[in-house]
Protein backbone atom coordinates (compact mmCIF):
# COMPACT_ATOMS: atom_id res chain seq x y z
CA UNK A 1 0.00 0.00 0.00
CA UNK A 2 1.22 3.48 -0.97
CA UNK A 3 0.04 6.69 -1.15
CA UNK A 4 0.25 9.26 -4.18
CA UNK A 5 -0.57 12.55 -4.90
CA UNK A 6 -2.64 13.19 -7.60
CA UNK A 7 -3.02 15.07 -11.09
CA UNK A 8 -6.17 15.02 -13.27
CA UNK A 9 -6.67 14.88 -16.45
CA UNK A 10 -9.22 14.02 -19.62
CA UNK A 11 -9.77 12.18 -22.16
CA UNK A 12 -8.05 11.53 -25.60
CA UNK A 13 -4.76 13.13 -24.03
CA UNK A 14 -2.13 12.26 -26.90
CA UNK A 15 1.56 12.25 -27.10
CA UNK A 16 1.72 15.76 -28.61
CA UNK A 17 0.68 17.74 -25.68
CA UNK A 18 2.16 14.98 -23.18
CA UNK A 19 5.76 15.72 -25.26
CA UNK A 20 6.19 17.93 -27.85
CA UNK A 21 6.46 16.96 -31.36
CA UNK A 22 9.26 19.65 -31.77
CA UNK A 23 11.38 18.64 -28.74
CA UNK A 24 12.05 15.13 -30.05
CA UNK A 25 15.11 15.48 -32.24
CA UNK A 26 16.87 18.13 -29.33
CA UNK A 27 16.21 17.27 -26.27
CA UNK A 28 18.03 14.04 -25.12
CA UNK A 29 18.77 13.88 -21.54
CA UNK A 30 15.52 12.23 -19.53
CA UNK A 31 15.35 15.31 -17.41
CA UNK A 32 15.44 17.52 -20.24
CA UNK A 33 12.77 15.87 -21.36
CA UNK A 34 10.77 15.84 -17.93
CA UNK A 35 11.12 19.57 -17.77
CA UNK A 36 8.37 19.62 -20.63
CA UNK A 37 6.35 17.26 -19.45
CA UNK A 38 2.64 18.14 -20.16
CA UNK A 39 3.55 21.68 -21.13
CA UNK A 40 1.04 21.85 -23.93
CA UNK A 41 -2.07 20.71 -21.64
CA UNK A 42 -1.45 21.62 -18.04
CA UNK A 43 1.60 24.34 -17.66
CA UNK A 44 1.96 24.10 -13.57
CA UNK A 45 2.49 20.51 -13.90
CA UNK A 46 6.48 19.89 -14.58
CA UNK A 47 7.52 22.42 -11.79
CA UNK A 48 5.16 20.92 -9.33
CA UNK A 49 5.04 17.17 -10.06
CA UNK A 50 7.03 15.59 -7.05
CA UNK A 51 8.40 11.93 -7.06
CA UNK A 52 5.41 9.77 -6.50
CA UNK A 53 2.33 11.50 -7.79
CA UNK A 54 0.30 9.80 -9.84
CA UNK A 55 -2.02 10.58 -13.21
CA UNK A 56 -5.95 9.83 -13.34
CA UNK A 57 -7.50 10.48 -16.56
CA UNK A 58 -10.25 9.83 -18.95
CA UNK A 59 -10.27 7.03 -22.09
CA UNK A 60 -7.18 6.95 -24.95
CA UNK A 61 -4.54 8.58 -22.39
CA UNK A 62 -1.58 8.72 -24.82
CA UNK A 63 -3.27 8.41 -28.06
CA UNK A 64 -1.15 9.27 -31.68
CA UNK A 65 2.40 9.24 -32.05
CA UNK A 66 4.32 6.25 -31.03
CA UNK A 67 7.05 8.19 -29.02
CA UNK A 68 8.51 6.75 -26.34
CA UNK A 69 9.30 9.87 -24.71
CA UNK A 70 5.66 10.37 -23.42
CA UNK A 71 6.79 8.13 -20.88
CA UNK A 72 10.09 9.28 -20.05
CA UNK A 73 8.70 12.51 -19.56
CA UNK A 74 6.13 11.34 -17.07
CA UNK A 75 8.61 8.92 -14.93
CA UNK A 76 11.09 11.48 -14.59
CA UNK A 77 8.67 13.91 -13.90
CA UNK A 78 8.20 11.45 -11.08
CA UNK A 79 4.99 9.62 -11.98
CA UNK A 80 4.60 6.16 -10.68
CA UNK A 81 1.57 5.20 -12.30
CA UNK A 82 -1.20 6.25 -15.01
CA UNK A 83 -4.75 5.45 -14.04
CA UNK A 84 -6.78 5.72 -17.06
CA UNK A 85 -10.26 4.62 -18.18
CA UNK A 86 -8.22 3.43 -21.39
CA UNK A 87 -4.66 3.76 -23.17
CA UNK A 88 -3.32 4.04 -26.73
CA UNK A 89 -1.74 1.12 -27.36
CA UNK A 90 1.95 1.55 -28.28
CA UNK A 91 1.98 4.38 -25.00
CA UNK A 92 0.75 1.41 -22.82
CA UNK A 93 3.15 -0.82 -24.16
CA UNK A 94 5.88 2.12 -23.78
CA UNK A 95 4.32 2.23 -19.89
CA UNK A 96 5.35 -1.35 -19.33
CA UNK A 97 8.83 -1.29 -21.28
CA UNK A 98 10.09 2.28 -18.94
CA UNK A 99 8.97 0.63 -15.79
CA UNK A 100 5.96 3.19 -15.44
CA UNK A 101 2.71 1.44 -13.72
CA UNK A 102 -0.58 1.70 -16.36
CA UNK A 103 -3.58 0.83 -14.66
CA UNK A 104 -6.85 0.57 -16.52
CA UNK A 105 -9.69 1.88 -13.93
CA UNK A 106 -13.62 3.02 -14.91
CA UNK A 107 -15.45 5.24 -12.61
CA UNK A 108 -12.77 6.72 -10.38
CA UNK A 109 -12.37 10.12 -12.83
CA UNK A 110 -15.18 11.41 -11.38
CA UNK A 111 -14.51 10.67 -7.72
CA UNK A 112 -11.20 12.68 -7.34
CA UNK A 113 -9.63 16.22 -8.00
CA UNK A 114 -6.07 17.19 -8.50
CA UNK A 115 -4.16 17.42 -5.39
CA UNK A 116 -6.32 14.72 -3.57
CA UNK A 117 -4.40 11.46 -2.38
CA UNK A 118 -4.85 8.09 -3.63
CA UNK A 119 -3.89 4.81 -2.07
CA UNK A 120 -2.55 2.70 -4.54
CA UNK A 121 -2.32 -1.36 -3.63
CA UNK A 122 -0.73 -2.90 -6.42
CA UNK A 123 -0.54 -6.49 -4.57
CA UNK A 124 -3.96 -6.84 -4.13
CA UNK A 125 -4.85 -4.61 -7.76
CA UNK A 126 -7.13 -2.02 -5.69
CA UNK A 127 -6.77 1.42 -5.10
CA UNK A 128 -8.46 3.54 -2.57
CA UNK A 129 -9.94 7.53 -2.30
CA UNK A 130 -11.59 8.84 0.30
CA UNK A 131 -12.49 5.78 1.67
CA UNK A 132 -13.75 4.36 -1.68
CA UNK A 133 -12.62 0.83 -3.18
CA UNK A 134 -11.86 0.49 -7.15
CA UNK A 135 -10.34 -3.19 -8.13
CA UNK A 136 -8.18 -3.05 -11.20
CA UNK A 137 -7.03 -6.04 -13.30
CA UNK A 138 -4.09 -7.06 -12.69
CA UNK A 139 -1.32 -7.46 -14.83
CA UNK A 140 0.10 -10.52 -16.00
CA UNK A 141 3.28 -12.08 -13.89
CA UNK A 142 5.53 -11.85 -16.94
CA UNK A 143 4.37 -8.27 -17.31
CA UNK A 144 4.03 -7.11 -13.56
CA UNK A 145 8.24 -8.80 -13.44
CA UNK A 146 9.27 -6.37 -15.81
CA UNK A 147 7.63 -3.16 -14.02
CA UNK A 148 9.15 -4.59 -10.99
CA UNK A 149 12.57 -3.87 -12.99
CA UNK A 150 11.98 -0.55 -13.87
CA UNK A 151 11.98 -1.72 -17.27
CA UNK A 152 12.43 -3.99 -20.26
CA UNK A 153 16.23 -3.03 -21.02
CA UNK A 154 17.17 -3.47 -17.23
CA UNK A 155 15.37 -6.44 -16.47
CA UNK A 156 17.22 -8.01 -19.81
CA UNK A 157 20.57 -6.77 -18.17
CA UNK A 158 19.53 -8.21 -15.16
CA UNK A 159 18.71 -11.82 -16.97
CA UNK A 160 21.96 -11.59 -19.17
CA UNK A 161 24.46 -10.16 -16.05
CA UNK A 162 23.23 -13.46 -13.72
CA UNK B 1 -19.04 -18.42 -25.95
CA UNK B 2 -18.21 -17.04 -28.93
CA UNK B 3 -15.07 -17.83 -31.53
CA UNK B 4 -11.90 -16.75 -31.95
CA UNK B 5 -10.77 -13.32 -34.14
CA UNK B 6 -7.72 -14.16 -36.47
CA UNK B 7 -5.22 -12.05 -33.65
CA UNK B 8 -6.15 -14.05 -31.18
CA UNK B 9 -5.96 -17.73 -32.79
CA UNK B 10 -2.49 -16.22 -34.35
CA UNK B 11 -1.18 -14.97 -31.29
CA UNK B 12 -1.82 -18.12 -29.19
CA UNK B 13 -0.24 -20.41 -31.58
CA UNK B 14 2.53 -17.63 -31.61
CA UNK B 15 2.87 -17.85 -28.26
CA UNK B 16 2.49 -21.99 -28.23
CA UNK B 17 -0.42 -22.32 -26.38
CA UNK B 18 -4.47 -23.57 -27.13
CA UNK B 19 -6.13 -20.88 -27.04
CA UNK B 20 -6.03 -16.59 -25.89
CA UNK B 21 -8.42 -14.12 -25.29
CA UNK B 22 -8.36 -10.27 -26.71
CA UNK B 23 -7.22 -8.28 -22.85
CA UNK B 24 -4.63 -11.84 -22.26
CA UNK B 25 -1.21 -11.19 -22.21
CA UNK B 26 1.44 -13.61 -23.73
CA UNK B 27 4.87 -13.91 -24.23
CA UNK B 28 5.04 -14.39 -28.09
CA UNK B 29 8.25 -16.02 -30.68
CA UNK B 30 7.54 -14.17 -33.65
CA UNK B 31 8.60 -16.40 -36.57
CA UNK B 32 10.52 -13.19 -38.07
CA UNK B 33 11.74 -10.53 -37.10
CA UNK B 34 13.23 -7.61 -39.05
CA UNK B 35 15.00 -4.08 -38.74
CA UNK B 36 15.81 -2.17 -41.69
CA UNK B 37 18.89 1.37 -41.90
CA UNK B 38 17.76 1.77 -37.69
CA UNK B 39 19.21 -2.10 -37.24
CA UNK B 40 22.33 -0.24 -36.08
CA UNK B 41 20.98 1.93 -33.17
CA UNK B 42 19.07 -0.79 -31.85
CA UNK B 43 22.86 -2.60 -32.23
CA UNK B 44 23.81 -0.13 -29.94
CA UNK B 45 20.46 -0.85 -27.68
CA UNK B 46 21.47 -4.45 -28.04
CA UNK B 47 24.92 -4.45 -26.30
CA UNK B 48 23.62 -2.50 -23.64
CA UNK B 49 21.51 -5.52 -22.70
CA UNK B 50 24.74 -7.91 -22.47
CA UNK B 51 23.21 -11.00 -24.43
CA UNK B 52 25.83 -13.12 -26.20
CA UNK B 53 24.28 -12.56 -29.49
CA UNK B 54 21.36 -12.87 -31.25
CA UNK B 55 19.10 -15.47 -30.33
CA UNK B 56 17.37 -16.83 -33.80
CA UNK B 57 19.94 -15.48 -36.64
CA UNK B 58 17.64 -17.75 -38.83
CA UNK B 59 14.28 -15.74 -37.45
CA UNK B 60 16.16 -12.58 -38.15
CA UNK B 61 16.26 -10.19 -41.38
CA UNK B 62 17.43 -7.15 -41.95
CA UNK B 63 16.87 -4.68 -45.37
CA UNK B 64 18.90 -1.63 -46.49
CA UNK B 65 15.82 0.29 -47.89
CA UNK B 66 15.37 3.67 -46.11
CA UNK B 67 18.44 5.69 -47.66
CA UNK B 68 19.34 3.72 -50.52
CA UNK B 69 21.83 4.14 -52.04
CA UNK B 70 23.38 6.15 -49.45
CA UNK B 71 23.35 9.78 -49.77
CA UNK B 72 25.57 10.96 -47.07
CA UNK B 73 28.88 9.69 -45.70
CA UNK B 74 27.08 9.29 -42.11
CA UNK B 75 24.24 6.94 -43.79
CA UNK B 76 27.18 4.80 -46.20
CA UNK B 77 28.67 4.73 -42.55
CA UNK B 78 25.32 3.43 -41.20
CA UNK B 79 24.98 0.93 -43.54
CA UNK B 80 28.43 -0.37 -43.60
CA UNK B 81 27.79 -0.95 -39.25
CA UNK B 82 25.19 -3.06 -40.48
CA UNK B 83 27.05 -5.13 -43.25
CA UNK B 84 29.44 -6.09 -40.56
CA UNK B 85 26.89 -6.67 -38.14
CA UNK B 86 24.92 -9.01 -40.16
CA UNK B 87 28.17 -10.60 -41.15
CA UNK B 88 29.25 -11.44 -37.52
CA UNK B 89 25.34 -12.39 -36.37
CA UNK B 90 25.41 -14.26 -39.42
CA UNK B 91 22.24 -12.58 -40.52
CA UNK B 92 20.64 -12.79 -43.90
CA UNK B 93 20.37 -9.05 -45.25
CA UNK B 94 19.28 -7.69 -48.42
CA UNK B 95 21.53 -5.49 -50.25
CA UNK B 96 20.63 -1.37 -51.39
CA UNK B 97 18.44 -1.62 -54.63
CA UNK B 98 16.77 -5.16 -53.75
CA UNK B 99 14.00 -3.05 -52.24
CA UNK B 100 11.40 -2.03 -49.21
CA UNK B 101 11.42 -4.12 -46.08
CA UNK B 102 7.65 -5.13 -46.43
CA UNK B 103 8.05 -5.67 -50.73
CA UNK B 104 10.75 -7.54 -50.35
CA UNK B 105 9.96 -10.14 -47.30
CA UNK B 106 6.37 -10.89 -49.06
CA UNK B 107 7.87 -11.21 -52.30
CA UNK B 108 10.76 -13.51 -50.89
CA UNK B 109 7.66 -15.48 -49.03
CA UNK B 110 10.22 -15.21 -45.84
CA UNK B 111 6.59 -14.93 -43.79
CA UNK B 112 4.06 -17.45 -44.52
CA UNK B 113 0.02 -17.10 -43.39
CA UNK B 114 -0.61 -17.85 -39.86
CA UNK B 115 2.88 -17.16 -39.06
CA UNK B 116 3.26 -13.68 -36.90
CA UNK B 117 5.92 -11.17 -37.88
CA UNK B 118 7.68 -8.13 -35.93
CA UNK B 119 9.26 -5.21 -37.65
CA UNK B 120 11.09 -2.20 -36.34
CA UNK B 121 9.05 -0.47 -38.49
CA UNK B 122 5.13 0.84 -38.27
CA UNK B 123 4.13 -0.34 -41.29
CA UNK B 124 4.90 -3.96 -40.59
CA UNK B 125 0.70 -4.24 -40.81
CA UNK B 126 1.55 -4.65 -43.85
CA UNK B 127 1.57 -8.59 -43.64
CA UNK B 128 -1.86 -9.14 -43.17
CA UNK B 129 -2.31 -9.35 -46.95
CA UNK B 130 -0.81 -12.65 -46.74
CA UNK B 131 -2.91 -13.36 -43.55
CA UNK B 132 0.22 -13.13 -41.27
CA UNK B 133 -0.09 -11.17 -38.14
CA UNK B 134 2.52 -8.30 -38.54
CA UNK B 135 2.95 -5.77 -36.09
CA UNK B 136 5.84 -2.69 -35.53
CA UNK B 137 7.82 -2.53 -32.64
CA UNK B 138 10.10 -0.20 -30.95
CA UNK B 139 13.97 -0.13 -31.09
CA UNK B 140 14.31 -1.43 -27.71
CA UNK B 141 11.83 -3.84 -28.46
CA UNK B 142 13.59 -5.33 -31.69
CA UNK B 143 16.85 -5.31 -28.90
CA UNK B 144 14.80 -7.27 -26.79
CA UNK B 145 13.77 -9.66 -29.70
CA UNK B 146 16.89 -10.08 -31.07
CA UNK B 147 18.30 -11.08 -27.31
CA UNK B 148 15.51 -13.53 -26.37
CA UNK B 149 13.53 -14.15 -29.30
CA UNK B 150 10.17 -12.86 -27.60
CA UNK B 151 8.50 -10.18 -26.38
CA UNK B 152 5.13 -9.67 -23.94
CA UNK B 153 1.62 -8.69 -26.44
CA UNK B 154 -1.11 -7.98 -25.77
CA UNK B 155 -4.16 -9.97 -27.67
CA UNK B 156 -5.63 -6.89 -28.96
CA UNK B 157 -9.32 -6.33 -29.56
CA UNK B 158 -10.58 -6.61 -33.19
CA UNK B 159 -12.95 -4.58 -35.88
CA UNK B 160 -13.96 -6.27 -38.92
CA UNK B 161 -14.21 -4.22 -42.03
CA UNK B 162 -16.35 -5.84 -44.52
CA UNK B 163 -15.54 -5.12 -48.38
CA UNK B 164 -18.15 -5.40 -50.95
CA UNK B 165 -18.44 -5.05 -54.37
CA UNK B 166 -15.30 -4.22 -57.05
CA UNK B 167 -13.86 -0.51 -57.86
CA UNK B 168 -14.68 1.37 -60.53
CA UNK B 169 -11.34 1.76 -63.34
CA UNK B 170 -9.38 4.54 -62.32
CA UNK B 171 -10.20 3.66 -58.57
CA UNK B 172 -7.71 1.67 -56.55
CA UNK B 173 -7.27 -0.14 -53.13
CA UNK B 174 -5.64 3.07 -51.73
CA UNK B 175 -8.83 4.81 -52.06
CA UNK B 176 -10.70 2.55 -50.06
CA UNK B 177 -7.43 2.56 -47.51
CA UNK B 178 -8.01 6.53 -47.57
CA UNK B 179 -12.09 6.32 -47.01
CA UNK B 180 -11.80 3.92 -43.68
CA UNK B 181 -9.06 6.52 -42.69
CA UNK B 182 -10.77 9.71 -43.39
CA UNK B 183 -14.42 7.96 -42.32
CA UNK B 184 -13.29 6.67 -38.53
CA UNK B 185 -9.93 9.01 -38.38
CA UNK B 186 -5.96 8.41 -37.68
CA UNK B 187 -6.90 6.36 -34.57
CA UNK B 188 -9.63 4.59 -35.41
CA UNK B 189 -8.19 1.57 -35.49
CA UNK B 190 -7.43 2.07 -31.19
CA UNK B 191 -4.68 -0.14 -31.56
CA UNK B 192 -6.74 -3.53 -32.72
CA UNK B 193 -6.84 -6.06 -34.75
CA UNK B 194 -7.85 -4.91 -38.63
CA UNK B 195 -9.61 -7.99 -39.95
CA UNK B 196 -11.01 -7.63 -43.81
CA UNK B 197 -13.98 -10.13 -44.65
CA UNK B 198 -16.30 -9.89 -47.23
CA UNK B 199 -16.19 -10.44 -51.46
CA UNK B 200 -14.83 -7.23 -52.37
CA UNK B 201 -11.46 -8.53 -50.59
CA UNK B 202 -11.18 -11.68 -52.67
CA UNK B 203 -11.68 -9.08 -55.85
CA UNK B 204 -8.17 -7.24 -54.95
CA UNK B 205 -5.35 -8.50 -56.50
CA UNK B 206 -1.66 -9.06 -55.20
CA UNK B 207 -0.91 -5.33 -55.46
CA UNK B 208 -3.71 -3.99 -54.12
CA UNK B 209 -4.53 -6.08 -51.07
CA UNK B 210 -1.11 -4.90 -49.61
CA UNK B 211 -1.84 -1.40 -50.12
CA UNK B 212 -4.97 -1.94 -47.75
CA UNK B 213 -3.04 -3.49 -44.76
CA UNK B 214 0.29 -1.39 -45.30
CA UNK B 215 -1.67 1.81 -44.52
CA UNK B 216 -3.32 0.51 -41.77
CA UNK B 217 -0.56 1.97 -39.46
CA UNK B 218 -2.25 5.43 -40.46
CA UNK B 219 -5.47 4.25 -38.66
CA UNK B 220 -3.94 3.35 -35.39
CA UNK B 221 -4.63 -0.75 -36.15
CA UNK B 222 -2.30 -3.22 -34.44
CA UNK B 223 -1.91 -5.34 -37.37
CA UNK B 224 -4.33 -5.68 -39.87
CA UNK B 225 -5.56 -9.15 -41.69
CA UNK B 226 -7.06 -10.24 -44.74
CA UNK B 227 -8.21 -14.17 -45.23
CA UNK B 228 -5.51 -15.94 -47.15
CA UNK B 229 -7.48 -17.29 -50.76
CA UNK B 230 -6.10 -19.10 -54.05
CA UNK B 231 -4.72 -15.82 -55.14
CA UNK B 232 -2.12 -15.77 -51.94
CA UNK B 233 -1.68 -19.36 -51.97
CA UNK B 234 -0.67 -18.98 -55.60
CA UNK B 235 1.75 -15.95 -55.18
CA UNK B 236 3.55 -18.17 -52.41
CA UNK B 237 3.82 -21.24 -53.95
CA UNK B 238 6.78 -20.82 -56.11
CA UNK B 239 8.87 -18.44 -53.89
CA UNK B 240 8.38 -20.15 -50.36
CA UNK B 241 10.61 -22.61 -48.80
CA UNK B 242 8.50 -24.15 -45.99
CA UNK B 243 4.97 -25.42 -44.96
CA UNK B 244 1.94 -23.39 -43.65
CA UNK B 245 -1.43 -23.81 -42.71
CA UNK B 246 -3.47 -20.50 -42.60
CA UNK B 247 -5.81 -19.38 -39.97
CA UNK B 248 -8.79 -17.98 -40.73
CA UNK B 249 -11.35 -16.01 -37.57
CA UNK B 250 -14.81 -18.15 -36.71
CA UNK B 251 -17.53 -16.71 -37.72
CA UNK B 252 -18.95 -15.97 -34.69
CA UNK B 253 -15.75 -14.61 -33.13
CA UNK B 254 -16.28 -11.24 -31.34
CA UNK B 255 -15.44 -7.94 -32.93
CA UNK B 256 -16.10 -4.81 -30.73
CA UNK B 257 -16.70 -2.65 -33.91
CA UNK B 258 -17.81 -3.24 -37.16
CA UNK B 259 -17.75 -1.08 -40.35
CA UNK B 260 -18.70 -1.77 -44.16
CA UNK B 261 -17.47 -0.05 -47.41
CA UNK B 262 -18.94 -0.86 -50.79
CA UNK B 263 -16.27 -0.70 -53.07
CA UNK B 264 -18.48 -0.44 -56.37
CA UNK B 265 -19.59 2.94 -54.95
CA UNK B 266 -16.10 4.42 -54.07
CA UNK B 267 -14.69 7.09 -55.84
CA UNK B 268 -11.24 8.66 -55.94
CA UNK B 269 -9.87 10.03 -52.70
CA UNK B 270 -7.35 12.56 -51.83
CA UNK B 271 -5.50 13.40 -48.41
CA UNK B 272 -5.07 16.70 -47.86
CA UNK B 273 -2.32 18.01 -46.16
CA UNK B 274 -1.11 17.39 -43.58
CA UNK B 275 -3.01 14.38 -42.03
CA UNK B 276 -3.98 11.16 -43.97
CA UNK B 277 -6.95 11.39 -42.01
CA UNK B 278 -7.95 14.55 -44.04
CA UNK B 279 -9.56 12.72 -46.41
CA UNK B 280 -12.12 14.19 -49.52
CA UNK B 281 -13.17 12.76 -52.86
CA UNK B 282 -10.96 13.74 -55.43
CA UNK B 283 -12.49 16.90 -57.24
CA UNK B 284 -12.08 18.70 -53.56
CA UNK B 285 -8.71 19.08 -55.05
CA UNK B 286 -8.75 18.84 -58.75
CA UNK B 287 -6.76 22.54 -59.97
CA UNK B 288 -4.35 22.73 -57.19
CA UNK B 289 -1.06 23.58 -58.70
CA UNK B 290 1.53 20.51 -57.77
CA UNK B 291 5.34 20.96 -58.38
CA UNK B 292 6.55 17.28 -57.77
CA UNK B 293 4.13 14.49 -58.78
CA UNK B 294 5.96 11.15 -56.65
CA UNK B 295 5.44 7.27 -57.43
CA UNK B 296 6.59 4.55 -54.97
CA UNK B 297 7.11 3.29 -51.49
CA UNK B 298 5.62 0.27 -50.01
CA UNK B 299 2.42 1.87 -49.90
CA UNK B 300 2.02 2.08 -53.85
CA UNK B 301 5.01 1.16 -55.37
CA UNK B 302 4.27 -2.04 -57.25
CA UNK B 303 3.47 -3.42 -60.48
CA UNK B 304 0.38 -2.35 -61.01
CA UNK B 305 1.09 0.99 -59.40
CA UNK B 306 3.41 1.51 -62.19
CA UNK B 307 1.30 -0.14 -64.94
CA UNK B 308 -1.21 2.39 -64.12
CA UNK B 309 0.60 5.40 -64.07
CA UNK B 310 1.61 4.09 -67.70
CA UNK B 311 -1.80 3.67 -68.49
CA UNK B 312 -2.25 7.60 -68.23
CA UNK B 313 1.18 8.72 -69.57
CA UNK B 314 1.58 6.45 -73.20
CA UNK B 315 1.92 8.81 -75.51
CA UNK B 316 1.68 11.83 -73.07
CA UNK B 317 4.45 13.95 -71.43
CA UNK B 318 4.05 15.26 -68.03
CA UNK B 319 4.12 18.76 -67.20
CA UNK B 320 6.17 18.72 -64.05
CA UNK B 321 8.72 16.86 -62.37
CA UNK B 322 7.84 12.80 -61.65
CA UNK B 323 10.04 11.09 -59.35
CA UNK B 324 9.18 7.05 -59.83
CA UNK B 325 10.92 4.35 -57.43
CA UNK B 326 9.90 0.88 -58.08
CA UNK B 327 9.32 -0.48 -54.49
CA UNK B 328 11.63 -3.37 -55.37
CA UNK B 329 14.19 -4.93 -58.25
CA UNK B 330 11.45 -7.52 -59.21
CA UNK B 331 8.63 -4.90 -60.12
CA UNK B 332 11.37 -2.64 -61.60
CA UNK B 333 12.48 -5.85 -63.60
CA UNK B 334 9.19 -6.72 -64.33
CA UNK B 335 8.11 -3.14 -65.71
CA UNK B 336 10.92 -3.59 -67.21
CA UNK B 337 9.88 -7.04 -69.45
CA UNK B 338 6.73 -5.70 -69.73
CA UNK B 339 7.62 -1.98 -71.37
CA UNK B 340 5.89 -0.17 -68.29
CA UNK B 341 9.43 1.61 -67.83
CA UNK B 342 10.04 2.50 -71.06
CA UNK B 343 6.62 4.18 -71.39
CA UNK B 344 7.28 6.37 -67.99
CA UNK B 345 10.98 7.10 -68.89
CA UNK B 346 9.61 8.66 -72.62
CA UNK B 347 6.68 10.40 -70.91
CA UNK B 348 9.69 11.64 -69.17
CA UNK B 349 9.61 10.60 -65.23
CA UNK B 350 12.81 10.30 -63.57
CA UNK B 351 13.48 6.66 -62.35
CA UNK B 352 15.12 6.23 -59.24
CA UNK B 353 17.26 2.81 -56.92
CA UNK B 354 14.26 0.60 -55.51
CA UNK B 355 13.65 1.84 -51.66
CA UNK B 356 11.90 4.57 -50.01
CA UNK B 357 13.53 7.64 -51.85
CA UNK B 358 11.61 10.51 -50.40
CA UNK B 359 8.57 9.02 -48.33
CA UNK B 360 10.19 9.80 -45.09
CA UNK B 361 11.95 12.69 -46.43
CA UNK B 362 15.93 11.38 -46.72
CA UNK B 363 16.87 11.91 -50.57
CA UNK B 364 15.78 11.70 -54.25
CA UNK B 365 12.89 13.83 -54.15
CA UNK B 366 12.95 16.06 -51.32
CA UNK B 367 10.90 19.22 -52.39
CA UNK B 368 11.57 22.69 -51.99
CA UNK B 369 9.68 25.19 -49.08
CA UNK B 370 6.70 26.03 -50.54
CA UNK B 371 6.51 23.53 -53.46
CA UNK B 372 3.30 21.18 -53.16
CA UNK B 373 3.66 17.39 -53.55
CA UNK B 374 1.06 14.77 -54.78
CA UNK B 375 2.35 11.34 -53.49
CA UNK B 376 1.15 7.56 -53.72
CA UNK B 377 2.85 7.41 -50.23
CA UNK B 378 0.75 6.73 -46.73
CA UNK B 379 1.51 10.05 -44.72
CA UNK B 380 1.51 13.51 -45.66
CA UNK B 381 2.43 14.95 -42.01
CA UNK B 382 4.12 18.43 -42.37
CA UNK B 383 7.91 17.49 -42.83
CA UNK B 384 7.10 14.01 -43.33
CA UNK B 385 9.40 14.40 -47.03
CA UNK B 386 11.87 16.26 -45.92
CA UNK B 387 10.64 20.47 -46.04
CA UNK B 388 8.29 22.01 -43.52
CA UNK B 389 6.67 24.20 -45.42
CA UNK B 390 5.83 21.64 -48.50
CA UNK B 391 2.01 20.51 -48.64
CA UNK B 392 1.72 16.67 -49.33
CA UNK B 393 -1.32 15.49 -51.30
CA UNK B 394 -2.10 11.77 -51.15
CA UNK B 395 -3.58 9.59 -53.72
CA UNK B 396 -3.91 6.43 -56.03
CA UNK B 397 -1.28 6.03 -58.89
CA UNK B 398 -3.93 7.07 -61.91
CA UNK B 399 -3.92 10.71 -59.83
CA UNK B 400 -0.57 11.43 -59.69
CA UNK B 401 0.50 10.75 -63.01
CA UNK B 402 -2.71 12.43 -64.44
CA UNK B 403 -1.51 14.85 -62.02
CA UNK B 404 1.98 15.20 -63.34
CA UNK B 405 0.74 15.50 -66.91
CA UNK B 406 -1.58 18.63 -66.33
CA UNK B 407 0.65 19.89 -63.40
CA UNK B 408 -2.45 20.49 -61.33
CA UNK B 409 -4.07 17.60 -59.32
CA UNK B 410 -6.25 15.95 -62.12
CA UNK B 411 -8.86 13.45 -62.41
CA UNK B 412 -7.14 10.82 -64.27
CA UNK B 413 -10.81 9.69 -66.05
CA UNK B 414 -10.09 12.12 -68.49
CA UNK B 415 -7.15 10.60 -69.28
CA UNK B 416 -7.89 6.77 -69.30
CA UNK B 417 -10.58 6.81 -71.86
S1 LIG C 1 8.36 3.52 -48.16
FE1 LIG C 1 7.91 5.08 -46.63
S2 LIG C 1 6.32 4.19 -45.34
FE2 LIG C 1 7.26 2.51 -46.49
S3 LIG C 1 8.87 1.67 -45.14
FE3 LIG C 1 9.81 3.24 -46.47
S4 LIG C 1 9.73 5.15 -45.30
FE4 LIG C 1 8.28 3.71 -44.34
Amino acid sequence: MSKHRVWVYGGNVNTDVIFPGKYTYTLKTPEEIAAHALEDLDPSFAGQAQPGDVIVAGCNWGCGSSREQGVTALKYAGVRAIIAESFGGLYYRNCINQGVLPVICTGLLKRVRSGDEIELDVDNATLQVSGQRFAFARLSPSVQAILDAGGLLPMLQRRFSA
Amino acid sequence: MSGYTFAEKALARAAGIAAARAGDILDVAPDVMFSHDNTAAIRRIFEQIGAPGIRYPERTLFTLDHAVPAPTTQHAQNHAEIRAWAAAQDIRWFEVGRGICHQVISEEALVLPAETILGSDSHTTHFGWLGAFGMGVGRTEMAALWATGQLWLRVPEALQITLTGRLQPGVTAKDSALRIIGDLGMSGGEYRSVEFVGDGVASLSVDQRPVLTNMMAEFGAMNAYMPPDQIVFDYLEARRTREYTPLYPDSDASYNQRYTLDLSALEAQIALPHQPDNVAPLSAAVGQPVQQAFLGTCTNGRYEDLAAAADVLRGRHVATRMIVIPASAEVMRRAAETGVLATLIEAGAAINTPGCGPCMGNHMGIPAPNETTISSGSRNFRGRMGTADAPVYLANPYVVAASAVAGCIADPREFLA
